[in-house]
């Protein structure tokens, strides 16, 4: 029985493709329109297992909570006492992450400055070298050692307060720097001894060292140039977090400094960012067992402090991180928008860029409405550092009391007391990449018996 | 000129170091001579003082690492990463030295008479390097600015990736790396290189025998078609 | 990550002294290496139609007089046995294949470090400090030695992963550095029957050339096969009956370090191990060029 001819052929509603998704598509015709792939900046943004997936449990009939206020949560860290004359003493286990001068403005580096000394933490360089804002602002700053070696000096290895030796971040592990032209500013240029304009391109190796064996006598070289007196951190991009720290430990790190796949970056190609590294929270425990392993995890004098980055943004991210093991944790991207990046406010310049607010990454442009990962002088004034740094110092404050809130609720009288077993997990990935138990079960899967 | 003596055999290595770390004024104009170095690492490194070191024997890594104003010879060879990242000064290995000579050296003048290992002057970043023998492969790089001599021949993918360093060799180059051709010689060129010969006790060898080589500029800005070199 | 420890004695005076010039040597490469250490030393061989079988006990108080009893009922011989600690050398007439079937049988437990005429084996645990007394390596003698201490990157800690590795009589290989492809080496040699005793990447190694060699390569010949196929970087040291070898990978990028002497041959990842030998002044010292093959031979 054939249809009346006025009644139309009933269509199946377009169905989009979950494989060659809008955004796969139009990747694919850039790609088509272009021959080059596609850089930007920030971290992963796919959905990855991570802190939300885990939960804490509060104390109940069997343990008790703290009160707050009178009964004490300590938060404060002491990083890199193990060799070092002049160890870290911070207030809070929130510290600022690597970000170079160059992919940021001056007046973000001072924001950032500003807003850490004020919550008593630190800041820390990044790859293109150190900068008199930074410095004069950050009372505690951290000097990155690169394989670009940009800007790289010993007068300003001897005024940092600690070291960080890295080895590669999150976004990009085992790939290099990345700064493009329209960011090398004839002051961007000269920190790092490259003609103006172009686009550089950074190694992903140290040239002058290459495996664990010779990071340990580069370990020692940069301790005997600042006469011990300076923690000596070395940062991986989680990979494989077991092997890597244990190596970075027999090396001579006194901090290692861990940042997972969330982690973000100024600039580099957008497969490296999704398709290579782990999320940090598969990556804690094993880094952990490392520590523990070689007998330098909380032991007295002879430890080795672990900071996790890579996706944190609240107190809860802090507390769980701090109860999966680490001692304290690194914020980049979430600084930055608490600097204001990314802020709805300026939704009609995101729109002239091809964007909207939230989604922002083509940092390596230099165009940011927000004046923070840009060189332009105009952009850049659009930037107040004292303001911003005001922002800044408020999150982190707010992280911490967060973190407080969650600890006290779980019986703990320092942040430090949370432990593994104050977790549990909503999926089976969070269950076995973080080895907490299934909620409601005491299944851990690859540990325990279903 | 006073001269002072410490054995390493006798005196742990961080004493030494952080004599030679102190009051500038104080070691100024002084000559410093270390005994039974035996290969130990990092000796020298971090000096800041218009000193006289002189290291009698084979060093290990990282000698006069970070090395500013000072003049530090080493009778003997040198591991790897001698003089990485000088500032200023001179440093003078008489014997052979390892990989990565002068890795991104700053400034100053690292002469070096026998030959030199792989990744010689890599990533240099405007120090002047003379090498009296060869260099091993992947020499210069990425070297960003600075001027490179090389008496002897070159091996494998010489100046790979270079910016604006200057290379002059006298011998012959195993191959050249992406982006690295050869240049004609300036006047200004010759004057930078006769000046250095004189300088690192070459005054012998005649500018006009070497070939100048240096960056094509093509991979300044990423473009499709270079995608080979990557 | 390693120390790599070579020495070749050509003084015939200075034969008996081979364990206290190379002890220095060892623990001059404690940094490098503070996971375990090892050595194969060769020195006089045993008669063609004798066998040295050195074994590995995983505890210190293996009864090796036991075993010894043992052996000689199983195969009717006198075999003569020199036990040290958890390690015992075997020297007899019984045939290897035999040897090997009945102690995989009998004595599970054991771990056959190498089977040759002239080349012992000894690896453990521990700094090379603690290595070198458990098996007084200062009171050896021989004619060259191959040596190493480890720090492990991607496989455990254990006395079967210590290196040196063997891959057939009185044939042994160290290595510094780090291959990328070894899981798919491993896999595509197990394929081709050779037996793999650890993840170790520098196993993969040690038996990619086992198989080339298998296949009626030469050394050399094996290891310019070796640069097509081995992915990532190492400083390889070989031993055999009468020589040492010595390669490094195109990068170039781990140490090594020669000093050639009227008297001896020594080689190490760093000049420090060198520094003390006798008369080294007057050595030839240098550095060996990557992708090139160095022997000496007695």
């Amino acid at each position: 029985m054939s249809d009346d001819k006025t009644h139309k052929i009933p269509q199946t509603t377009p169905r989009y493709s979950a494989t060659f998704d809008e955004y796969t598509n139009s990747e694919i015709r850039r790609a088509a329109a272009t021959g080059i792939y596609d850089i930007r900046g920030a971290g992963s943004k796919r959905k990855l297992p991570h802190f939300d997936d885990l939960l804490f449990l509060g104390a109940s009939v069997s343990r008790y909570p703290l009160e707050g206020y009178r009964e004490k949560c300590g938060t404060d860290v002491i990083l890199g006492a193990r060799f070092a004359k002049k160890p870290i003493h911070l207030k809070t286990p929130v510290t600022i992450a690597g970000m170079s001068f160059g992919s940021l403005s001056g007046p973000a580096k001072e924001s950032l400055g500003r807003g850490a000394t004020a919550a008593g933490t630190s800041t820390t360089t990044g790859d293109g070298g150190m900068t008199q804002e930074e410095r004069g602002h950050s009372q505690t700053l951290v000097y990155q050692y690169l394989p670009s070696r940009y800007g790289m000096n010993p007068d300003d290895l001897r005024k940092a307060d600690a070291i960080e030796l890295v080895i590669g971040q999150g976004a990009k592990p085992g790939g290099g720097g990345m700064l493009l032209g329209q960011k090398i500013t004839k002051r961007v240029a000269k920190m790092r001894c490259l003609p103006e304009g172009i686009d550089q391109r950074s190694s992903c190796r140290h040239p002058d060292w290459t495996g664990p064996d010779d990071l340990e006598i580069k370990i020692a070289e940069l301790r005997e140039i600042t006469d011990w007196e300076k923690p000596i951190y070395v940062k991986i991009g989680a990979t494989r977090p077991y092997f890597d720290v244990a190596l970075a430990v027999k090396a001579g790190a006194d901090v290692v400094v861990l940042d997972g796949m969330q982690g973000g970056t100024a600039a580099t190609q957008e497969v490296f960012i999704e398709h290579v590294g782990l999320p940090i929270l598969a990556a804690i425990r094993p880094a952990v067992k490392a520590l523990q392993d070689l007998g330098v995890y909380r032991n007295g004098k002879n430890s080795v402090q672990l900071i996790v980055s890579g996706g944190i943004r609240n107190g809860a991210d802090v507390a769980k991180a701090i109860a999966l093991g680490a001692d304290a944790v690194a914020i980049g991207t979430a600084a930055l928008i608490a600097l204001g990046d990314n802020d709805p406010h300026l939704e009609e310049e995101y729109n002239k860029l091809g964007t909207t607010a939230g989604a922002y990454d083509d940092w390596h442009e230099g165009k940011d409405p927000a004046g923070i990962t840009t060189q332009d002088p105009e952009l850049m004034k659009r930037l107040d550092p004292i303001k911003a740094g005001h922002r800044l110092a408020n999150y982190i404050a707010v992280m911490t009391m967060e973190a407080q809130v969650v600890a006290r609720a779980c019986g703990k009288s320092h942040l430090h007391n949370l432990e593994p077993e104050d977790l549990v997990a909503l999926t089976i990935e969070a269950s076995a990449m973080a080895q907490v138990p299934l909620a409601g079960t005491s299944w851990i899967p690859g540990v325990t018996k279903f | 000129m006073e001269t002072l003596n410490f054995d390493l055999d006798k005196k742990p290595l961080r004493e030494v170091n952080q004599f030679l770390h102190g009051d500038a004024a104080s070691l100024n104009g002084k000559s410093i001579v270390i005994e039974n170095p035996n290969g130990a690492h990092n000796i020298a490194v971090g000096l800041k003082a218009d000193v006289d070191v002189t290291i009698k024997g084979h060093a290990g890594y990282y000698a006069a690492g970070m090395n500013q104003l000072a003049k530090v010879t080493i009778e003997g060879s040198a591991g790897s990463g001698v003089a990485e990242n000088m500032m200023s000064g001179v440093v003078h290995v008489k014997g052979f030295a390892s990989n990565a000579a002068a890795a991104t050296a700053n400034g100053g003048l690292l002469i070096i008479d026998g030959d030199a290992g792989l990744r010689c002057a890599i990533a240099l970043k405007g120090a002047d390097v003379v090498v009296g023998g060869s260099v091993g492969s992947f020499s210069a790089f990425m070297a960003q600015a600075g001027n490179f001599v090389i008496l002897g021949d070159a091996g494998e993918g010489l100046g790979d990736s270079i910016y604006e360093a200057k290379i002059f060799v006298r011998g012959t180059v195993k191959s050249l790396g992406a982006d690295c051709e050869e240049k004609t010689t300036s006047a200004e060129d010759r004057k930078i290189l006769a000046d250095l010969l004189i300088k690192a006790g070459h005054s012998d060898v005649n500018p006009d025998s070497f070939q100048q080589y240096g960056s094509a500029r093509t991979l300044y800005h990423f473009h499709v078609d270079n995608a080979g070199a990557y | 990550m390693c120390g790599i420890v070579g020495l070749l004695v050509r003084n015939q005076k200075m034969r008996d002294s081979i364990g206290e010039l190379m002890l220095p040597m060892l623990i001059g490469m404690t940094e490098r290496g503070p996971d375990s250490a090892g050595l194969a030393i060769f020195g006089e061989p045993v008669n063609a139609n004798e066998r040295k079988f050195n074994f590995f006990a995983g505890t210190a108080d293996f009864n090796w007089a036991q075993f010894a009893q043992d052996f000689d009922k199983q195969f009717s011989t006198k075999s003569s046995s020199a036990p040290k600690a958890n390690h015992l050398v075997l020297t007899t007439t019984a045939a290897p294949d035999l040897v090997k079937a009945w102690v995989k049988q009998q004595y599970p437990q054991l771990h056959l470090l190498s089977v040759g005429r002239s080349m012992d084996i000894y690896k453990d645990v521990g700094t090379p400090a603690e290595v070198a007394a458990r098996y007084d390596f200062k009171n050896f003698k021989g004619t060259h030695l191959v040596a190493h201490t480890r720090m492990a990157t991607e496989s455990a800690i254990t006395p079967a992963h210590a290196h040196p590795f063997t891959a057939g009589e009185d044939w042994c290989l160290v290595h510094n550095g780090s291959l990328s492809n070894a899981h798919s080496l491993r896999r595509k040699l197990e394929h081709l029957g050779i037996e793999f005793e650890t993840d170790n990447d520098t196993e993969a190694a040690c038996r990619f050339l086992q198989w080339r060699m298998r296949e009626g390569d030469d050394l050399e010949t094996a290891l310019n096969k070796g640069f097509e196929e081995l992915d990532g970087f190492y400083t390889l040291l070989m031993g055999t009956s009468n020589q040492l070898a010595l390669v490094r990978d195109p990068f170039g990028c781990k140490p090594a370090i020669i000093a050639e002497h009227p008297d001896y041959v020594a080689i190490a990842s760093e000049f420090r191990s060198l520094a003390h030998l006798p008369d080294i002044k007057n050595a030839k010292v240098f550095e060996p060029s990557p992708k090139e093959m160095y022997v000496w031979k007695l």
